[in-house]
């Protein structure tokens, strides 16, 4: 119980089906407690079909245990897993626009971008983008230390992460047609064809 | 919402020349002729008029009910759905026609009832433009909801509503809202007939029991001193109450009720020891302190049922049977969850439990009561003198319908009378707002009530606050010829907020004062008879003369105005905290 009560960092991984309008229907089983999403990142998974949320979220154990249960609870949630940061691996991308003149006289800033392990996307005559993956820190470093040298922009990611004990959504995805074999299986081949059915 | 749009402009039609064509509206009304469903309640509209024009052609299959607002729709088929055990559906228009329903919706939502809304929606090439009477249906309802989709075309439509029934009428029961766009309705496509749907891949209805649970909760019940059954409508929406009552007898625990578990077993059952929670009965309140396992069946622990969760049975093992995983440990930490749907948990429970007599365990909670029928019951129900009380018109009512009425509660201090008073012989007698707590539900619920269970008797007991929230529906008796008994108790004042001002705030009356109109003579302009009483000598009569007329009939009861409900559990307090004045 004590263990549950401390506020920490989470990260809640949601299997979905690709639908729309589920992004607001999870989206506001947090509002609706008035919990803040720290990052949100949606993108397809190792299953063909089913999408997987990424939902960085700081709070106690008890509450995401509660909000997890919430959003298993929706019609087109498969599963929900939460880990804390010992649990996954994760990463997070930013991207840093900077003058290139400022760049290009400067060695040291050469030096700092090899040190922060930056990698150059683009470079112009007029400015130069970097970009970085890793960790918020390590992210956020660079960011302050490229404001000293005329930071144009600056974006970062939402976090994407992998469970390291997960062997895996494979298996599961299978357990879960087979549940209930109905006469046929129902997959919604209108449901997910969102686009073709509707043109503004 | 009868608008008509001018300037529609039906979207590809060309496609439609194959012969075994129908147009997206007669595949909705087929669809819904497949799912069982008979009666409709609902309001035309500009966005939905092809529906409407496609029922006209169906009225000896569908049964339309023409109600005389839209949340009157949503609450006749709550009714509906609560008496018959089957989904409640639901027609209106878009914009206005829509967000008039979601009082019903949230309502269905929070008390889990099984209800379809098919909402019209402008043409799909004017979404998001603020088209004449557009608005987003889909993200207003989601947080009440359990499912929603918008159709935009018509192919979707059997698959869609196939899903929206399974949906509302598995698992948890709960609302689906479809929103068909007015070109889905129109257009024709092929239809090949009508697949009802009963698997969804990512959708779980039932929980997979697991029996080590379900011999762990025996084992704490078997052991247990002082065992304490709670429970909720559950059982009434799991068509548990054989396997219920099978393990009360055998287990010979006593258990006592929430206000939507009323009648899963008859109120005069030697083991249901009354009701929980705020203005519950002082036994099963004091006693959820005292009992040494506490087994809840088909309830989510609502803050009226348990007061401060910090003081709630916290000697107790818990043991929590219930359908959805999500209300395990939301409010009380289970010590075993039972997770499954209860007609198959309970039967594997009362296999394992011993049978056993609690006699003295069971005497307390009747000690208990005993002191709440000499202290407050008996003035109540049996006054002498003064005005009429709410409880002495529900006790005559269960007399001469000896409990086997459905009666339909309106909220506050009437409410709370009825549902503590009257007696239920039989499972889905008791249909009131029990989540939401909506004022105005009763008359409409009423009305669909009594379609649902057309043998039954069918009497709401409304206040006279929340009858002038819903009033209009009386339009809706007069012109389907239903047949209601509408009890008003008339105490002049929102009384649920007057008591709470009276004890909580210094008696300092702010707006509850209400005045109403001359109640008998506004049912007469709706051609349906009434009378008004506010003498004892007259009561019994009046009533009679209600349950005995043919057709709907309004009875206006005068009661004391200042009357609190007790005994009560005040806000912030402790169950056992219970005062009985």
């Amino acid at each position: 119980m004590e263990t549950n009560i401390a506020k920490q960092e989470f990260t809640i991984t949601v299997y979905t089906e690709n639908q729309v309008g589920l992004l607001n229907r999870i989206a506001i089983i947090f509002s609706r407690r008035k919990l803040n999403i720290d990052s949100l990142n949606t993108s397809p998974s190792e299953v063909d079909s089913i999408h997987r949320f990424n939902i960085v979220i700081t709070e106690t154990e008890d509450v995401i245990r509660k909000v997890a249960r919430q959003l298993e609870k929706q019609v087109e949630v498969l599963k929900v897993y939460f880990n804390t940061n010992e649990d996954i691996i994760w990463q997070e991308l930013a991207l840093y626009k900077v003058p290139t003149d400022i760049i290009a006289e400067k060695v040291s800033v050469e030096r700092l971008l090899r040190q922060y392990g930056a990698r150059a996307v683009v470079i112009r005559s007029d400015y130069t983008v970097f970009e970085t993956t890793g960790h918020r820190e390590e992210t956020d470093a660079l960011v302050e230390v490229l404001r000293e040298y005329g930071l144009i922009e600056f974006v970062r990611s939402a976090r994407i992460a992998i469970i390291k004990a997960s062997d895996g959504f494979h298996t599961k995805i299978n357990e879960f047609e087979n549940q209930q074999p109905g006469e046929q299986v129902f997959e919604n081949e209108y449901l997910n064809n969102g686009q073709k059915v509707f043109t503004m | 919402m009868q608008t008509l749009d001018i300037k529609e402009q039906p979207i590809n039609q060309v496609k439609a020349t194959l012969s075994q064509n129908i147009s997206g509206s007669e595949i909705l009304l087929k669809g819904l002729i497949e799912e069982g469903v008979e009666t409709i309640f609902g309001y035309p509209g500009g966005a939905i008029m092809p529906i409407y024009d496609a029922l006209y052609d169906y009225t000896d299959k569908l049964k339309h009910i023409l109600v005389r607002h839209e949340q009157g729709a949503t609450h006749a088929a709550q009714g509906y759905a609560r008496s018959s055990g089957k989904v409640g559906v639901v027609f209106a228009t878009s914009g206005p026609g829509a967000t008039n329903l979601i009082t019903g919706i949230a309502d269905a939502q929070i008390d889990s009832t099984p209800m379809v809304c098919i909402t019209g929606q402008v043409f799909a090439h004017l979404l998001g433009t603020d088209a004449f009477q557009e608005t987003d249906v889909i993200n207003i309802t989601t947080p009440i909801t359990k499912w929603n989709y918008q159709v935009t075309d018509a192919a979707e439509i059997p698959e869609v509503l196939a899903k929206a029934f399974y949906i509302a009428r598995t698992g948890r029961p709960g609302p689906v809202v479809i929103d068909i766009t007015k070109n889905a309705q129109i257009q024709k496509v092929d239809f090949e007939g009508y697949i009802k749907c009963d698997h969804i891949r990512s959708y779980r209805p039932k929980p997979i029991i697991r029996t080590s649970y379900v011999e762990q909760a025996a084992a704490l019940i078997n052991a247990a001193k002082k065992p304490f059954i709670l429970f909720g409508q559950g059982i009434l929406l799991g068509n548990a109450e054989q396997e219920f009552k099978a393990f009360v007898e055998k287990s010979g625990i006593p258990a006592a009720w929430t206000i939507l578990g009323a009648g899963a077993i008859p109120t005069t059952h030697p083991l249901n020891v009354g009701m929980l929670g705020m203005h519950g009965n002082n036994g099963p309140n004091v006693l959820t302190n005292e009992c040494d396992v506490l087994i809840a069946i088909g309830m989510r622990f609502d803050d009226r049922v348990t007061g401060r969760l910090d003081k709630y049975a916290k000697q107790a093992k818990v043991i929590h049977l219930d359908i959805d995983p999500a209300e395990i440990d939301k409010n009380v930490k289970a010590t075993v969850p039972v997770w499954g749907d209860c007609k198959e948990t309970l039967p594997l429970l009362t296999q394992l439990v011993d049978e056993k007599k609690h006699d003295d365990w069971l005497a307390k909670f009747r000690a208990l009561n005993q002191i709440e029928i000499d202290e407050l019951i008996t003035a109540e129900l049996h006054p002498q003198t003064g005005e009429l009380t709410m409880g002495e018109v529900i006790h005559q009512l269960n007399l001469l319908t000896n409990g086997d009425a459905i009666i339909v509660t309106d909220v506050g201090q009437h409410q709370m009378v009825a549902c503590r008073y009257a007696k239920f012989n039989n499972t889905r007698s008791n249909i009131t707002s029990g989540g939401l707590g909506t004022m105005g539900f009763a008359l409409p619920a009423a009305i669909g009530a009594k379609f649902g269970a057309q043998d039954k008797t069918v009497v709401a007991v409304i206040g006279d606050g929340g009858f002038q929230m819903t009033i209009q529906e009386l339009g809706t008796i007069m012109q389907s010829g239903i047949n209601v008994k509408i009890i008003i108790l008339n105490n002049q004042f929102l009384g649920m907020v007057r008591q709470w001002q009276e004890l909580f705030n210094d008696r300092r009356y702010s707006f509850v004062d209400i005045t109403s109109p001359d109640f008998v003579a506004v049912a007469k302009g709706y051609y349906i008879e009434g009378q008004k009483v506010s003498e004892r000598e007259k009561l019994v009569d009046a009533l009679k003369a209600m349950l005995n007329h043919k057709g709907s009939y309004l009875l206006e009861v005068m009661v004391t105005k200042e009357n609190n409900v007790f005994p009560m559990v005040p806000q912030g307090c402790s169950v056992s905290e219970i005062r009985l004045k």
